[in-house]
């Protein structure tokens, strides 16, 4: 079965954290405990949005610890295709879900004798769940974690109150900034970055460390991208023997769901690369949009993540 | 814990034998017919051939999650010799410590609950309770805190499970061999393959590259997610009941390759199929590698007809190459005569079951 087992849980909790972001706990239906999980993992949330089935990938920020429930947060996002919209406008408590195991692409490295991490607003969720597991288990961190003013800025006192000075804040409107080079210069030896926010924020942490000669393997990053929305465009389906058409606020990945084809998928964000499709022939322009396939991968246009890439021109057929 | 197992567990289901010295394995009547055999039709080449680790037939080595047979008490005693002569082939790497958690946590619940009359846990909050019946072993310890067990929780659990382990950490998109618990392998070293990354420790397999094989199976197994765990079979040829067939101790079953005779042949060579299990671990997000081996003597095998003829079949065709590597050419052409006394020549049927 595409993208691997589910877990039938109920919304136990809505929590509205600032103006944009609302937090939701899920429990399981029949009160068994949810599987463990390692921190920095996301889970795929299934939605049924008035007939259009989304499903999108969160971060866990719950204790990995705790499997008693998993808690995500979402920050609404107004201009996007309407998955944060529905789980803010729509979700309740006591409302049935379906969630897939959790999947980690964004894991800790255990060997690294500290993490360092920097958080861009919503991107801090990850982080919540690793230095859980890290302060349970004595793992050395430090948090640099930056939000637009501090009204926005979620989970700051919690996280403040818990891990005191292991924890630093930054508001963009009281003009502050991570002064990264100062702080990666301070590092021990053995010490791992992670990064997770807007891509300004990703492409600024890797670049300067990379300049400061940090090892690539000690970089660690993760940005889901949302499929975006496109001109409507058709594809011809090779296997099913298909022609589908793709709507301007549905993923390809989506379209081909829709029209009953079983297409692999995991991360439905352009970061796993399970969904990686062969494409037959195309005259027209893929517009990738994933960060899976390489830099020549995307110009040779021989392959195609439908999870997040369009197309554009005369017509597609895929290897689906 | 040791090896000072209670006799009096032998009386009703486990055997009471040996895979060293007077060599007094050998599987019961039931025990043939739940034989893994690893061959679905007549002749063999690598593929990365794996499928879903679900629940399988009914009294099928597939039925449990950790399959515990007629010879788990016995296996038990030997993994406790081999650890005591060689204590490192068992080795976790100090990141490994979480991922040792998880394993332990995953057999512990399946054998609760899939052999309640062998195995209990009861837990309240991180206070859990372990009955190993079988072993005689009762343990109170603490989830998660090394210092409640006798051993780190990697070898804890490894010595009262059949089967060699490993645990494979995930990084930089791939998957590096950092815990090991290998007492029963095919002709390979922990301590050799300990910290090499997935590319490293197939390197010695011939064929398989080049059809690439690993390039998939890496892929694939980057994927693999908790709560959808995989399996294939491996296999290869073993003179004597031998578990430990480890290159440490070459230089004692060695030399039993040439021990052979058409008289013996039947009693002594041994089919060594390998069921291997791969589990994504929640907590540490590493992977769990279990290879448990079954042995066959050649005489058990061919009381089955339909396996008769296709273990002939398979032994006489298959690639030179394999057969070097799996340590067997030399005795190839015996093995095939023998075999085919047994083989009348008529079809077989698809898949391993043993019906016809």
């Amino acid at each position: 079965m595409s993208g691997g087992a589910k877990l039938l849980v109920r919304v136990a909790e809505v929590v509205v954290v600032n103006e944009l972001i609302k937090r939701f706990r899920f429990v399981s239906r029949d009160g068994s405990a949810l599987p463990a999980f390692s921190g920095g993992a996301h889970t795929v949330i299934e939605m049924d949005d008035n007939g259009t089935r989304r499903l999108n990938p969160y971060s866990l920020m719950s204790s990995p610890q705790d499997t008693s429930g998993y808690e995500i947060s979402v920050r609404r996002d107004d201009a996007g295709r309407g998955g944060s919209l529905f789980l803010h406008n729509h979700v309740k408590a006591g409302m049935e879900m379906v969630l897939s195991y959790p999947v980690n692409l964004f894991a800790l490295d255990n060997r690294a004798k500290k993490h360092v991490m920097i958080a861009g607003g919503i991107g801090i969720t990850p982080f919540i769940a690793q230095m859980a597991q890290l302060h349970h288990f004595g793992g050395k961190f430090e948090l640099h974690y930056s939000a637009r003013s501090k009204a926005l800025g979620a989970y700051m006192d919690h996280l403040h109150e818990r891990y005191d000075s292991k924890v630093n804040f930054y508001f963009d409107d009281e003009k502050q900034t991570i002064d990264l080079n100062r702080i990666l210069s301070m590092q021990p030896l053995g010490t791992h970055l992670y990064v997770c926010g807007p891509k300004g924020m990703i492409n600024w942490v890797l670049a300067t460390a990379g300049k400061m000669g940090w090892p690539e393997k000690a970089l660690h990053h993760e940005e889901f991208l949302a499929p975006g929305t496109g001109m409507p465009f058709e594809v011809q389906l090779a296997v099913s023997k298909k022609t589908i058409t793709v709507g301007t606020a549905q993923s390809l990945l989506e379209a081909m769901e829709a029209a009953g084809v079983d297409a692999p998928y995991l991360c439905r964000g352009g970061a796993c690369g399970q969904c990686e499709t062969n494409v037959i022939s195309c005259d027209g322009n893929i517009l990738h949009r994933d960060h899976w396939l390489s830099p020549d991968e995307h110009a040779a246009g021989l392959k195609i993540m439908p999870c997040v890439s369009r197309f554009e021109g005369k017509s597609i057929t895929i290897d689906r | 814990m040791g090896i000072a197992f209670k006799p009096d567990e032998f009386k009703d289901y486990f055997r009471d034998e040996t895979f060293r010295d007077d060599f007094t394995y050998r599987n019961s009547p039931e025990g043939i017919k739940r034989f893994p055999f690893p061959f679905d039709r007549d002749d063999y080449m690598y593929s990365v051939n794996m499928e879903p680790h679900v629940p399988g037939r009914k009294g099928s080595v597939f039925e449990h999650t950790f399959d515990v047979d007629e010879h788990y008490v016995a296996e038990m005693i030997d993994r406790a010799k081999v650890l005591a002569d060689d204590p490192l082939r068992c080795q976790s790497l100090p990141h490994m410590t979480l991922a040792g958690w998880d394993l332990l946590e995953l057999i512990m619940e399946s054998k609760a609950k899939e052999y309640p009359q062998w195995f209990s846990l009861t837990k309240t909050g991180n206070k859990w309770h372990w009955i190993n019946r079988p072993l005689g072993i009762d343990q109170h310890f603490t989830f998660l805190d090394d210092s409640t067990l006798p051993y780190g929780p990697f070898e804890y659990i490894t010595r009262q499970t059949q089967g060699d382990f490993t645990l494979q950490d995930e990084r930089d998109n791939d998957l590096w061999m950092d815990a090991g618990m290998i007492t029963s392998q095919a002709d390979w070293s922990l301590d050799f393959d300990i910290g090499m990354s997935f590319m490293e420790w197939h390197a010695p397999v011939p064929l398989a590259h080049e059809k690439g094989i690993f390039d998939r199976a890496l892929k694939f197994l980057l994927k693999l997610q908790h709560g959808a765990p995989v399996r294939r079979f491996n296999w290869t040829m073993t003179v004597n009941p031998l578990l430990d067939t480890s290159p440490e101790n070459y230089h004692k079953w060695g030399a039993m390759k040439t021990s052979l005779t058409p008289e013996n042949l039947g009693n002594k060579m041994h089919l060594r199929v390998e069921l291997q299990g791969l589990f994504r671990l929640p907590r540490s997000n590493a992977v769990a590698f279990s290879i448990r081996c079954y042995l066959g003597k050649f005489e058990e095998l061919v009381t089955i007809p339909k396996w008769a003829r296709r273990l002939h079949r398979v032994v006489r065709d298959v690639h030179p190459d394999l057969a070097a590597y799996k340590g067997f050419l030399r005795n190839r052409d015996a093995m095939t005569a023998w075999l085919a006394q047994y083989d009348d020549g008529k079809p077989t049927s698809p898949g391993w079951w043993p019906e016809d």
